[in-house]
């Protein structure tokens, strides 16, 4: 029995349908990451989550409640802002107290509760700290510790992670999920970015357009993509126009090249299709009969390996994993598949 | 909720179309009608007389002259104070700042205590001389002109001090790297970015110049303008055509904001970019650091100088000061016959309570209307803010007149009562004034609220009073101080609306003044005008305070 159900929830702005018969659901204390491009709905669902937006169809049910019509007051959802929307005139104390207070804590319960949600965040003793005197990072913690002190059914994550510089993002996605997991709370996070959703979500959901596209584990996706798009979306991916020749192969400007079975939906010899390609699942050889040609236009450097940037002669533009030595920039080379992590989709479905 | 919602929208569309809409149209139509029935009478006996059109004319080029006067002078002031560095930069541009919060009257009778004929610069030439006579007499449309100089070159010196403080320095410096000059940075990059702030401020002044009435009823003597050729009109009895020239003079105001609009479109009160203030100059040697200095604290005093004037003069007992360069005795008697002969503090209370509550519950209209117009997003929004800024395009001397109309007829039907004459028309009349400052700052100040942080309350079950008085207001606090701290001095030193709806029992300070500078009393008009600028700088530096703490 899930916990959370998002059952066939449908929102339309004037003008255009921001989600669109979505359906997901969580069980008891699992997170849950939104992935998609902006303007994918992402944001618009966690709205109708929260109860900020009414959803034209569709029901939210918690717990076997449904709150779909319960105004966010009463919904007892707990939400970490973009902007964390902190209250600038209230202290970092106030503002963990604010919904603690909504429920009727006072005095020393209150100070206690107040301690112990701050000491969660590793916050301990910024209670009459300003607002405005945190760094980001402090910020965004006030802002969990404000949402989690509550104790809310569900926690809900606006782009939590957008606001930090790169260096401070990474460590406090790990204190995020850290975080989360020790508590123990059923969320939903919304993000755009592929690591975020990988590294917080125990299972992602991708969206486009307002609707799901796919939804599961991070290996799952990444290993077993079912459209071009979450392919190309999630992880790097290099596309390839090729032509199908039989169930197992396929030509790329006249070379030979096996895949795996592509599905139902691209099985005709001499179909146009794509190849999706991740870096790794390529490999740089000579230039010979037996591989595609091109020449290699950039490379990228990521330690002892390299990504290399490939214009093959019939014009696509590859990524190939190598040995950082492998190639200099304008070298002849061929390539050719490295085993698995190969995707065949129709040429039209991007 | 929604309907809720709707419904208050247009009960508040309702009653600002009765205050502000109604009773203009009234005056228009007044102008039109006589007992019988239609008339174009006054119309032709106002386009058939002479004076009129030169009054009419009189407002238009003085109104102009005011604006590029007041740009000579409050223009070079802000790069002065916003691009140089020099010792007591802070202090003196604050202090030249002043004359922004200060009711137009005090400055007036500032000015006419320093350089009217029998002020203390003409004393001096005079006794410096050894003449019979005063030197010269301060009448007239150039008095006139140096007044409003006087006090509007503050819009400039604001409004461009706000732009070179926006000015990304950077910019300059990509200037500089590209190899422009001093002078092409100026013209190719620096102005260019001036021109909305240049825009901005040449509206207002030319607005406040055209809506002016304390300097052309003071100096102006024979020579009329639109504002005070209504009231010398009303004065004689002649309403009708009252009414046609306050019709003109209000077309007059609402064809020049449209004109400006239209050569500047949108782009008067748009904010530029932003980016890091460019690095103030440093001057080079201490002789020419010091040279600057002089000048900045010069040029701050000879600008300042009418209100330390205004100051002295209070402390000058009645009939002590007569043919004297300087008065020669000086006490606190008017003071304290201020604060204790009723009849003389009658007015000062009664400025006080009436600006508390046109201030008080222009306040509440704006935030009401705010929250209707910004966070209920209600059809009618757009209406509402236009109506409530529509007195702000307007003359005071029109409205006035417009209320006064309005309410002095008994006529419930057609949603007229009588409130002339009695306590209320006043506090009325200046509620109308204020509600666009009020209505602009608070609106301003909801638009910049984050509406996530109402979500978060609510997310954190906030019900919505709650979340009102612990989130919404705290927020709004900067913007509501700012609105209601303008609002309040406006209407505490309001002239031009109350010596047209004024009793003797609600005489305001302004009134005072006059009537004390009337009967000889100048020391006495300098203590009520040294009162109203006090009490317009405590409140303004309480609002400032608000401001930064919030």
């Amino acid at each position: 029995m899930p916990f959370l159900q998002l059952d066939g929830l449908t929102k339309t702005f004037p003008g255009h349908r921001a989600v669109d018969g979505l359906s997901l659901s969580l069980a008891r204390g699992e997170v849950l990451a939104l992935l998609g491009p902006s303007g994918s709905g992402k944001t618009t669902t966690l709205r109708l989550l929260a109860g900020f937006e009414a959803p034209d169809a569709g029901r939210v049910i918690v717990d076997g409640e449904d709150v779909t019509g319960t105004p966010p007051v009463r919904r007892r959802f707990g939400m970490v802002f973009q902007h964390y929307a902190l209250f600038p005139h209230l202290d970092v104390g106030e503002n963990v107290a604010f919904g603690l207070e909504s429920l009727g804590v006072r005095g020393a319960a209150l100070a206690a509760r107040v301690a112990a949600a701050l000491a969660l965040v590793d916050l301990t003793g910024f209670e009459r700290r300003r607002v405005d005197q945190l760094s980001g990072g402090q910020q965004q913690r006030v802002a969990l510790a404000r949402a989690l002190a509550p104790e809310p059914r569900v926690l809900l994550l606006d782009e939590p992670l957008s606001n930090l510089d790169p260096a401070l993002r990474e460590r406090t996605r790990r204190e995020l999920r850290g975080l989360i997991r020790r508590v123990g709370i059923t969320a939903v996070i919304v993000t755009h970015e592929q690591e975020d959703a990988f590294d917080v979500g125990d299972r992602v959901a991708v969206l486009r357009g307002g609707r799901l596209i796919q939804v599961g584990t991070p290996d799952e996706l990444y290993a077993n993509p079912r459209t071009a798009f979450v392919a190309a979306f999630i992880g790097r991916a290099s596309e390839i126009p090729a032509r199908v020749l039989s169930a197992d192969a396929v030509e790329v400007e006249g070379i030979r090249w096996p895949v795996p079975w592509p599905g139902p939906e691209v099985v005709r010899a001499g179909q146009s299709v794509l190849v999706l390609a991740r870096p790794e699942s390529l490999r740089l050889g000579p230039e010979d009969n037996g591989r595609v040609r091109g020449v290699v236009t950039g490379r990228r450097f990521i330690g002892p390996t390299a990504h290399f940037t490939v214009r093959t002669d019939g014009g696509a533009v590859v990524e190939v994993a190598a040995l950082a030595g492998a190639a200099r920039e304008g070298d002849r080379v061929g390539i050719e598949p490295a085993g698995s992590g190969l995707h065949l989709f129709p040429a039209d479905a991007m | 909720m929604k309907g809720s919602a709707r419904l208050w929208a247009w009960l508040l569309v309702a009653g600002l179309a009765w205050l502000v809409v109604y009773p203009l149209m009234l005056v228009m139509v007044d102008g039109l009608r006589e007992p019988g029935g239609w008339t174009l009478q006054h119309v032709g006996r106002f386009a058939s007389q002479p004076g009129e059109w030169q009054a009419l004319w009189a407002s238009l080029w003085l109104s102009l002259a005011s604006v590029v006067l007041s740009a000579a002078i409050g223009v070079p002031l802000a790069f002065l104070f916003e691009r140089v560095d020099f010792p007591g930069r802070v202090f003196l541009g604050i202090l030249v700042a002043l004359p922004a919060v200060l009711p137009p009257l005090v400055g007036v009778i500032a000015f006419l205590f320093l350089y009217g004929e029998t002020g203390f610069t003409a004393r001096f030439v005079q006794w410096l001389l050894r003449l019979d006579e005063p030197p010269w007499r301060l009448a007239g449309p150039g008095a006139i002109l140096l007044v409003h100089a006087y006090s509007m070159y503050v819009y400039f010196f604001l409004f461009c001090r706000a732009g070179l403080a926006r000015l990304d320095g950077s910019m300059l410096e990509a200037a500089q790297a590209l190899g422009a000059g001093r002078w092409r940075s100026l013209r190719s990059v620096v102005l260019p970015h001036l021109r909305p702030a240049l825009a901005g401020a040449s509206l207002l002044t030319f607005m406040t110049s055209l809506a002016s009435f304390s300097a052309p009823y003071i100096f102006g003597g024979g020579y009329k303008v639109m504002t005070t050729q209504i009231v010398f009109t009303r004065l004689n009895g002649d309403d009708r055509l009252a009414m046609v020239e306050t019709a003109a003079l209000s077309l007059l105001a609402l064809g020049a904001l449209w004109v400006f609009r239209r050569a500047d479109p949108g782009g008067a009160l748009a904010a530029v970019g932003k980016g890091t203030a460019p690095a103030l100059a440093r001057v080079g040697s201490t002789g020419t650091r010091r040279a600057i200095a002089a000048l900045a604290w010069v040029l701050a005093g000879v600008l300042l100088l009418p209100h330390l004037t205004l100051l002295v003069v209070s402390f000058v007992p009645t009939g002590t000061w007569t043919t004297e360069p300087i008065p020669p005795a000086y006490s606190l008697a008017n003071y304290l016959a201020l604060f204790q002969e009723p009849e003389r503090f009658r007015p000062l209370a009664n400025s006080l309570w009436m600006a508390t509550l046109a201030t008080g519950v222009a306040a509440a209209v704006a935030l009401g209307a705010a929250f209707l117009v910004v966070r209920r997003r209600v059809a009618t929004g757009r209406l509402i803010e236009a109506l409530i800024g529509l007195p702000w395009a307007v003359p005071g001397t029109v409205f006035a007149i417009a209320l006064a109309a309005l309410f002095s007829v008994h006529d419930p039907l057609r949603l007229r009562v009588v409130l002339v004459g009695t306590l209320w028309i006043l506090p009325l009349a200046y509620l109308v004034r204020i509600l666009p400052i009020t209505g602009r700052a608070i609106f301003a100040g909801f638009r910049q609220l984050d509406p996530s942080l109402e979500e978060a309350a609510a997310s954190l079950g906030g019900d919505r009073r709650r979340t009102l008085r612990r989130v919404v207001l705290p927020a709004l606090r900067p913007a509501l101080a700012a609105g209601a701290t303008l609002a309040f001095v406006t209407a505490l030193g309001d002239f031009v609306t109350s010596i047209m709806l004024y009793t003797y029992e609600t005489r305001p300070i302004s009134l005072e003044i006059l009537a004390s500078l009337r009967q000889g009393d100048v020391g006495v008009a300098a203590a009520n005008g040294v009162f109203l600028m006090l009490a317009s700088a405590v409140v303004f530096a309480l609002g400032a305070r608000r401001e930064v703490r919030g």
